[in-house]
C-alpha cells in the first residue's frame, strides 16, 4: 500500500477550480474554517489505485500576497502544511493572469501540477497550446482538464502521483530580476540565512523577495532593525533607478516571463473571445436596462427564498408541533412534569424555532450559489458599488442587505461573498436594522391598534426607512472609527458567464446550509433551554379561584423570572413609555422577534391566535398612547436582534466579541433614540 | 499633461505607462496585470458612473474611477 498523499488545489477565482474539486471527491467532503478565520476550508478524500489522497480545495487566489484573508489562508496552508504536491488549476482560456499565481508557486518550491482547465473553452476561443514546450518552460507538468464534465481527472491522479514520489527534491524556481533587485535579494538572502527562526518554513530566498515586496505580514515577522533598514534603502535605491518601488517591478517582471512563454508556446487563432459574455453584459450592464434587471433578479431572490419557501416551512412547523404533542402525550394530561416542559415547551419549540428557518436558508444559498456560479455576482457589485460606496461599504454589501429584509440570519451567512473582514463586520453589525420579516407581526398588531387606516402604509413605510437611515448611519460610523482606513478596492474581475451546474450548485447549498444547522444549532439549543427557564420558573402552585386559563397563564408568566425582571426593569422602561409587560414581552423577544406578540397576548391574558389579535389590540389601545405604539416598534426594530442572529454573528465573526457589541450598542441606541422619541412627542404632545 | 485610465470613453484603448498607486492597492493592480507597457480598453462605465469596466490581458476588470485615476496612459488612435 502505497503512502497517502495530500494535494492542495490551488488556482484563481473562477478558474473552475471548485468544480474539479466537486469532481476528483465526489460528496466526500468536509467544510470548515481555517483556524482564527472564517475563511471556508474544503477537504475531500478520492481513491487511486490503492492510494488515499486528500484533497484540500484552497480559497481562490489571482497572488500569494497578504491582499486577503482568503489569499493569507492559502499562503498559510501552503507554507506550513507543505501537502505533498500543488495542483494550480489554471484557466486556459485566460492564459496570463492565470499564470501569474503559478509563477508565485514555483518560487515556493513546492512540487507543482498545472491544471489546464476549460480547456475546451480555450479551443473553443481559438487557442493552441504547445504543452510540451509550456511545460518545460514553466517546470512542471501540464495536465488538460475539463472540470464540470470531468475530463482528465485520471491523468491528472496519475501525474500527481508520479510527481509525489521523484525521489529528487527540486530547488525552488530562481527567476532573474533586474541587477538591482536580484542584488538585493541576494544579499537580504545572505543575511537571513543567519536566522533559520525565521527562514525555516518558508525559505530564505522567498523571504527575502517578499521583503522586497514589501509584505505586509513577513515585514511584520522580522524584527530585525539593521535588516529593515537595508531592505528600505534597497527598495529606495531600486526606484530611483526603475523609477518604480520593487513591488510592481517584480509583477513587471513576473508577467514579462508569462509574456514571453505565451509568445512562445501559445498559438491565438481568430479572436472570437467572450461574444456570448459580451451579449449578455450588454443588457445586464446597460446603462439604462441594468438597474430594473438588477433589482428584477433580487426580487426574483426573494421571491423565491420566502415563497417557496413558506411550504416547507409549514410542514417543518406541523412536525415539530407533532414531535411536541407526541412527546407530551409521554406523560399523563394535565401533567407539570418539568421534564415534559422542558423537552416540548423548550428544546423541541426552542431548536424547532431555529429548523424552521432551513428551508429559506437552503433555497437562498442555492440562488446565491447561481448568482456566484453564472458570475452575475460580480455584475452585481459592479451595478451597486457607487451607492455602497458612498456608505463606506462594497457593492457586494448590497445582497446581504437585502436578504436582510426578509431574515437576518441568511443575511448574516450571506456576508461571506464579501472579500475582506472590515466589509464583513460592518455590513454583519448593521444588517438587523434591515426590518427582518418575523418584526411584521409586530408591527401588524401595533399599527392598527393605534393608528387610523390612512395613516397605516405610511407608517409602516417610515418604520422600514428609519431602519435603513440607522443601517447607513451606523455603517458610516463603524468605518469612521472601529473600522478606519482606506475604502476597499474594488479592482474586481468581471468573469465570463459560465453555466453553473446543479451538482456544484447543490453541493454549495448543502454544505453551507449544513454548517449552519450544526453550529447554530449547539448555541440555540443552549440559549433555548436558557430563555424557557426564564419564561417557566418560578412556578405558580396556588392560583385564586375562579380564574380563566388565560388569566392564569399571564398569573404564571408575571410570576416567573422574565416576569419579575419586567417588573424590575420598569423604573429603567418608563423614560420610553413602557411598562413591565411590555418589558416581560420583549425579553421572550430575543427567541424569536414575533414572540413578542405571543407573549403580549398572555400577559394580557388574552390568548395569542389569530381570533386573539383584535382583542389584544382593543386592549392596548386602552393601555397605551399611539406615542407608545410608536415607541415599542422603533425599540423592537433597533434593539438587540434574535438569538439565531446572535448565534450566527458570534459563528461568522469568529468571536463573542462581536456578537455581544452588537447586541449591546443596538440595545443603547434603541434605549436612547426611544426615549427621545417619546419624550420629545410628549413635550410636543404628539401622540398622546 | 498625463492621461489617466479614467480619462479614456467606452471603446477608447490606452496603453499603460506608469501604476501610480501604492501599498497593498498598488500591489493588487499590479498582480491583475495593471502594469507599464500592457494596453487596456474601457469597455463600458455603470449605469450609476463609477465604477468602469476595462479589458486587460485578455479578461475583464471592474475598477473604480478613482482607481482608474492611478493608472497613467498614453491613448492608442484605433
Amino acid at each position: 500500500m502505497s503512502r497517502p498523499l495530500v494535494v492542495a488545489l490551488a488556482g484563481n477565482p473562477n478558474s473552475g477550480k471548485t468544480s474539479l474539486f466537486n469532481a476528483l471527491t465526489g460528496a466526500r467532503q468536509h467544510v470548515g474554517n481555517y483556524p482564527g478565520v472564517t475563511v471556508e476550508k474544503r477537504e475531500g478524500q478520492c481513491r487511486h489505485g490503492d492510494r488515499d489522497i486528500t484533497i484540500v480545495d484552497l480559497p481562490g487566489a489571482y497572488s500569494l500576497t497578504a491582499y486577503s484573508p482568503e489569499e493569507l489562508a492559502a499562503r498559510h496552508f501552503l507554507i506550513e502544511e507543505r501537502p505533498d504536491v500543488v495542483v494550480d488549476v489554471v484557466d486556459a482560456s485566460n492564459l496570463e493572469r492565470n499564470l501569474y499565481l503559478a509563477v508565485q508557486l514555483m518560487e515556493l518550491g513546492l512540487p507543482l501540477v498545472l491544471a489546464f482547465n476549460m480547456s475546451d473553452r480555450a479551443k473553443a476561443r481559438g487557442l493552441e497550446f504547445d504543452l510540451p514546450q509550456l511545460s518545460e518552460l514553466l517546470g512542471a507538468p501540464i495536465v488538460p482538464t475539463i472540470g464540470h464534465q470531468g475530463k482528465g481527472l485520471r491523468e491528472l491522479l496519475g501525474v500527481i502521483e508520479t510527481v509525489a514520489d521523484r525521489p529528487e527534491v527540486r530547488p525552488p524556481h530562481r527567476f532573474e530580476y533586474d541587477p538591482e533587485l536580484n542584488d538585493a535579494v541576494d544579499a537580504l538572502e545572505e543575511r537571513l540565512r543567519g536566522r533559520p527562526e525565521l527562514t525555516g518554513r518558508y525559505g530564505a530566498r522567498w523571504l527575502a523577495l517578499k521583503l522586497m515586496e514589501n509584505d505586509a505580514e513577513v515585514c511584520k515577522l522580522v524584527d530585525d532593525p539593521v535588516l529593515k533598514d537595508e531592505v528600505r534603502r534597497r527598495a529606495e535605491e531600486i526606484e530611483k533607478i526603475r523609477g518604480m518601488p520593487p513591488e510592481h517591478l517584480i509583477a513587471d517582471h513576473r508577467y514579462g516571463f508569462i509574456s514571453g512563454a505565451c509568445q512562445e508556446a501559445v498559438r491565438a487563432g481568430v479572436e472570437a473571445r467572450h461574444t456570448m459574455s459580451d451579449r449578455i453584459d450588454s443588457v445586464v450592464t446597460n446603462r439604462v436596462l441594468g438597474l430594473p434587471v438588477f433589482l428584477g433578479l433580487m426580487y426574483a431572490v426573494f421571491l423565491l427564498t420566502f415563497t417557496l419557501g413558506e411550504p416547507p416551512m409549514h410542514w417543518i412547523e406541523t412536525g415539530v408541533e407533532w414531535l411536541g404533542a407526541r412527546v407530551s402525550a409521554l406523560w399523563p394530561p394535565g401533567s407539570e412534569s418539568p421534564l415534559r416542559s422542558l423537552l416540548a415547551d423548550g428544546i423541541i419549540a426552542g431548536v424547532g424555532g431555529v429548523l424552521v428557518f432551513l428551508p429559506n436558508i437552503l433555497l437562498l444559498f442555492l440562488a446565491i450559489a447561481f448568482l456566484e456560479d453564472t458570475g452575475y455576482m460580480a455584475r452585481a457589485a459592479f451595478l451597486m458599488d457607487r451607492l455602497m460606496h458612498k456608505i463606506g461599504l462594497h457593492g457586494k454589501s448590497f445582497i446581504p442587505m437585502l436578504i436582510g429584509f426578509g431574515c437576518t440570519v441568511p443575511g448574516v451567512l450571506a456576508t461571506r461573498v464579501l472579500e475582506t473582514r472590515r466589509d464583513r463586520l460592518t455590513t454583519m453589525l448593521v444588517l438587523p436594522l434591515m426590518s427582518c420579516g418575523a418584526r411584521l407581526p409586530i408591527y401588524m398588531l401595533i399599527i392598527p391598534a393605534f393608528f387610523p387606516p390612512h395613516w397605516r402604509a405610511p407608517i409602516l413605510w417610515i418604520i422600514y426607512l428609519i431602519g435603513i437611515g440607522l443601517a447607513i448611519g451606523l455603517a458610516r460610523l463603524l468605518r469612521g472609527t472601529l473600522f478606519r482606513g482606506d475604502s476597499m478596492p474594488f479592482v474586481m474581475e468581471l468573469p465570463p458567464y459560465h453555466m453553473p451546474t446543479w451538482r456544484g450548485m447543490l453541493l454549495h447549498m448543502w454544505k453551507r446550509g449544513g454548517l449552519y444547522l450544526r453550529k447554530a444549532g449547539t448555541l440555540i439549543l443552549g440559549i433555548s433551554i436558557v430563555m424557557w427557564a426564564l419564561t417557566s420558573y418560578p412556578k405558580l402552585d396556588r392560583f385564586p379561584e375562579g380564574l380563566s386559563e388565560e388569566a392564569r397563564q399571564a398569573e404564571a408568566l408575571a410570576h416567573t423570572a422574565a416576569g419579575r425582571i419586567g417588573h424590575a426593569i420598569e423604573p429603567a422602561l418608563r423614560p420610553l413609555g413602557f411598562d413591565w409587560r411590555i418589558g416581560t414581552a420583549m425579553i421572550g423577544a430575543f427567541a424569536a422577534k414575533e414572540v413578542f406578540v405571543a407573549q403580549l397576548g398572555i400577559v394580557y391574558a388574552v390568548g395569542s391566535d389569530e381570533e386573539a389579535a383584535e382583542p389584544l389590540r382593543a386592549m392596548l389601545a386602552r393601555q397605551y398612547t399611539p406615542l407608545t405604539g410608536l415607541c415599542i416598534m422603533l425599540f423592537m426594530l433597533i434593539a438587540m436582534p434574535c438569538m439565531a442572529t446572535f448565534a450566527v454573528v458570534r459563528r461568522e465573526s469568529g468571536s463573542w466579541k462581536w456578537a455581544v457589541l452588537q447586541s449591546g450598542s443596538l440595545t443603547i441606541l434603541a434605549y436612547l433614540i426611544t426615549g427621545l422619541v417619546y419624550q420629545g412627542g410628549r413635550l410636543l404632545g404628539l401622540g398622546l | 499633461m498625463s492621461l489617466s485610465l479614467k480619462d479614456l470613453a467606452p471603446g477608447q484603448r490606452g496603453r499603460i505607462v506608469r501604476l501610480d498607486r501604492r501599498g497593498a492597492l498598488g500591489q493588487r493592480m499590479a498582480d491583475m496585470g495593471l502594469i507599464a507597457g500592457t494596453v487596456v480598453e474601457v469597455k463600458r462605465i455603470a449605469p450609476l458612473g463609477d465604477p468602469i469596466e476595462v479589458q486587460i490581458r485578455g479578461y475583464r476588470l471592474s475598477l473604480r474611477k478613482a482607481e482608474a485615476a492611478g493608472i497613467l496612459v498614453e491613448r492608442i488612435e484605433a
